[in-house]
């Protein structure tokens, strides 16, 4: 049996805005995430060049070699608008909170191998700099995308970047008691040691990219394709040999990160394909170029961790990124 | 086995070591490649490092924060919704409040976004990277937050169906859109000089409190909560806005002057904009709060007074024209409401004519001006009206170059002569509304000639036609329902007999 509350109904005399309805195609009650997307970014009659590029119009389309009809056609297939955002993120990190404090409690990480514990300090905690490195770019991306759909998915992957190092800073802080020595150590490996050179000039040289679009591409497609794998799924179960049970539970809050970024970049680079040759093919040679410059940059750290296997997984790797790009429509 | 004593990290030192050291200094690329536009404004700092974080949030407590305000936010906003929270407010006339902030305000957050997004990639130093990232972020959430609690006005009432493409095209918002389109494309000292700091600030008690108590006062239980739940994310705005200012003074002397002038200017350009809220204050809200010039008094005089004071140590002065401004309390509301009644025909809200009770409000709220300058002018306007002939402008005003309200402001001392000064450039004429706006002008005439001013675009022919039904259309607005007196629209005729049914038992 249900029961009917009784409630003064007062019609409506439109369901949502104007612009909204438009797209929908007509008036109806439209989602939150549209509503608080759709043709948000101001269009036209800008008042001023910026004096520090006069070039360009404060938003601007060409900014990048893509063309779109459209710049809303790519909806972020996670909804995800302000509120959804933090929401979504504030239970990752619930979760992820609750693996640092049985650590403690537990003194888990004591289980590690020495050994092991000594290979994580080199090859993840200079990590925290590549992410910076990611934060920046999908900074500059929200900054010179066009549209508020592709931007405020850009922001928010700029402040996931600055809270996974922070996750990673803080597995450094419970490997060196707190001391940051490990992270200090961690910097000088990343600024000095050879084997992470590439990876520090890669993302130095990603910093420059005039072109947002590639940069998105370049950081989001094809260096992240290549460090999520590798460093949380391959690097983790060779640390599940040394007692590294520690380190997986801390890692579930990026293992999780990278799949949620897969679904909305996946569904970007198909969108974005299928609207024109043109689109598609300039999809494809910066996927080409960017992801042999990151199996290229990231194989020495590979090869620290793995050993003779290093080869055989980052070419595992690549054809699992030729394998999307190609689902997406992006011949390689 | 004796248990491990753990350390636990401060606040401070902990949030230093996960965010601090996270950035280094480049070598593959040169650093001012990476960073191309944080030193041509003529700033000088010479170590990033003593920028010290005014809150030191890492992500896991921002998520937490955030999205438990997010959460209590939304229940409010839906069970508004689904309670009819719109029969609860005042009177319909304050709805015209919401258009305005809808149209007007909302597009400025994000706008907001956006421009925290550009100096959060585009500072060398981490701290205020940070620190500009997080508030992009927020102010993201506040254009979304509103547009979603505003969504429900929407249902019921006019005007508010397109506020995109009306920041973008009608004429009066061009104010707000060209002041946010003059700090974006500043450098990314001046953007925070000028939001950070003049706006969020200084001026923030002037826009945020005066919208938000009108609306707790006037029943809008939407709008107030997400004002309470936006007000812990301001008062992080305006601490970052304090840091960045005491950051740069304390760099480099040379630094000084580029500081001053900047406040000079942003403290004008905001006031001039603020005139919108002055209106909104002293006519728009049917349960009045306080007058605007008792608000200017409280948050600009006295505490905007006790901020200059303590910057005094740095050598800055009180913004130039603080003066002007003071006395254009007693009249600014009084005459943009009066230019709004001009042309409400082509605004996207109503005006009307105060009722008696609200004139004697407005006579003691202003004793020295009200009664002798701009009572008579309303209850002349009043008659007219009431003999069928509402009075509309049919001309159309020209606009100040720089904050492009219409030139209809008047000298302060002598509120019966408009005031405009005239400026030169390259064989052109210039008009502009103050000596504030003159001011900003002739420092950057090559920026201000690229205004998109709203009437010379419409007699171009860039509007959608000759006749002001074209443009209006063109302006998406519905006629007949957006535009006109609030006597005799929809909106008030709905009002009625929802207020008609609820009070039939």
């Amino acid at each position: 049996m249900s029961l009917e509350i009784k409630t003064s109904i007062i019609e409506p005399r439109r369901q949502t805005y104007s612009h909204i309805a438009k797209r929908l195609g007509e008036d109806k009650p439209a989602a939150r995430y549209q509503e608080a997307t759709w043709d948000l970014q101001p269009t036209t009659n800008f008042h001023y060049r910026p004096t520090w590029d006069p070039q360009r119009e404060i938003y601007d389309k060409s900014l990048t070699a893509i063309k779109m009809e459209d710049w809303y056609s790519f909806n972020d297939p996670r909804q995800l608008y302000y509120g959804a955002y933090t929401i979504a993120r504030h239970k990752m990190m619930e979760a992820e909170e609750n693996h640092f404090k049985f650590i403690d409690k537990t003194s888990m990480m004591d289980l590690v191998s020495g050994e092991w514990q000594q290979k994580v300090k080199e090859f993840l905690l200079p990590l925290r700099h590549f992410e910076w490195g990611a934060n920046m770019n999908n900074c500059d991306c929200s900054d010179k995308s066009y549209g508020a759909a592709i931007s405020q998915v850009a922001l928010f992957a700029a402040m996931d970047r600055l809270g996974m190092a922070q996750i990673i800073s803080r597995t450094g802080l419970v490997l060196d008691d707190s001391t940051g020595k490990s992270l200090d150590e961690a910097k000088l490996l990343w600024m000095e040691a050879d084997m992470w050179q590439g990876v520090r000039r890669m993302t130095e040289d990603s910093f420059v990219l005039k072109d947002w679009f590639e940069m998105f591409t370049a950081q989001n497609f094809c260096m992240d394709g290549v460090v999520f794998p590798l460093f949380y799924d391959y690097f983790d179960k060779e640390g599940q040999e040394h007692g590294g049970s520690a380190l997986s539970m801390l890692n579930e809050f990026m293992q999780d990160w990278g799949k949620d970024e897969r679904r909305w970049m996946d569904h970007l680079l198909k969108v974005t394909a299928a609207e024109s040759p043109e689109n598609a093919a300039l999809l494809s040679g910066w996927i080409k170029e960017w992801t042999d410059r990151a199996i290229e940059a990231f194989t020495p750290i590979a090869r620290h961790v793995l050993g003779s296997k290093a080869d055989e997984v980052m070419a595992e790797i690549r054809t699992e990124i030729n394998k999307r790009a190609a689902k997406s429509g992006i011949e390689i | 086995m004796a248990a491990k004593r753990k350390k636990k990290l401060g606040l401070k030192q902990r949030y230093s070591m996960l965010t601090r050291g996270l950035d280094w200094e480049t070598s593959y690329q040169k650093m001012d490649d990476v960073f191309p536009y944080d030193n041509y404004e003529g700033i000088y700092i010479h170590d990033w490092e003593g920028w010290e974080d005014p809150f030191r949030l890492t992500m896991d407590a921002y998520w937490k924060f955030q999205s438990e305000k997010e959460k209590k936010l939304y229940a409010v906003i839906d069970s508004f919704a689904q309670n009819n929270g719109h029969l609860g407010i005042t009177d319909a006339r304050y709805v015209n409040a919401i258009k305005l902030f809808l149209t007007g305000v909302s597009p400025l957050e994000y706008q907001a976004a956006r421009g925290f997004t550009h100096v959060g990639r585009q500072f060398r130093g981490v701290g205020p990277r940070v620190a500009c990232q997080m508030q992009a972020l927020d102010e993201l959430r506040h254009v979304q937050t509103q547009v979603h609690s505003m969504s429900h006005y929407n249902k019921y009432f006019d005007g508010l169906h397109s506020a995109p493409h009306m920041h973008d095209n009608v004429w009066y918002l061009s104010v707000p859109k060209s002041f946010f389109d003059d700090a974006r494309t500043a450098g990314p000292f001046e953007f925070l000089t000028s939001i950070s700091f003049a706006f969020e600030y200084v001026l923030t008690n002037l826009l945020f409190v005066p919208f938000m108590s009108g609306a707790a006062f006037n029943g809008d239980m939407a709008t107030v909560t997400f004002g309470f739940s936006a007000q812990s994310d301001e008062a992080r705005h305006m601490t970052l806005g304090l840091e960045v200012i005491k950051f740069m003074l304390e760099q480099d002397e040379r630094n000084v002057p580029i500081v001053q002038r900047w406040m000079d200017k942003w403290f004008w350009r905001g006031t001039r904009m603020l005139s919108l809220v002055a209106m909104m204050m002293d006519y728009m809200l049917p349960k009045r709060v306080m007058s605007w010039r008792e608000a200017w008094d409280i948050y600009f005089t006295e505490a905007g007074g006790a901020l200059f004071k303590d910057l005094e140590r740095y050598g800055i002065k009180p913004p130039k024209y603080a003066d002007i401004a003071t006395k254009e309390a007693e009249h600014i509301s009084h005459q943009a409401w009066h230019i709004f009644y001009n042309y409400t025909h082509a605004a996207a809200f109503h005006t009307w004519v105060p009722d008696k009770e609200e004139l004697d409000w407005l006579s003691e709220k202003y004793p020295d001006t009200f009664d002798k300058y701009y009572r008579p002018r309303l209850e002349y306007l009043d008659k007219e009206e009431k003999a069928g002939r509402r009075f509309y402008n049919d001309t159309l005003p020209m606009l100040c170059q720089v904050c492009q309200i219409p030139m209809g402001f008047t000298d302060m001392d002598d509120p019966t002569t408009i005031s405009f000064k005239v400026s030169e450039y390259k064989d052109d004429k210039y008009h502009t509304c103050s000596n504030g706006c003159k001011d900003i002008f002739d420092h950057e005439p090559m920026k201000y000639v690229q205004a998109w001013l709203p009437v010379h675009q419409i007699y171009q022919g860039n509007c959608g036609g000759s006749e002001m039904e074209d443009v209006l259309k063109w302006y998406k607005m519905n006629l007949g329902a957006d535009n006109l007196d609030y006597n005799g629209s929809p909106d008030q005729k709905l009002w009625d007999e929802w207020q008609a049914h609820r009070t039939k038992v």
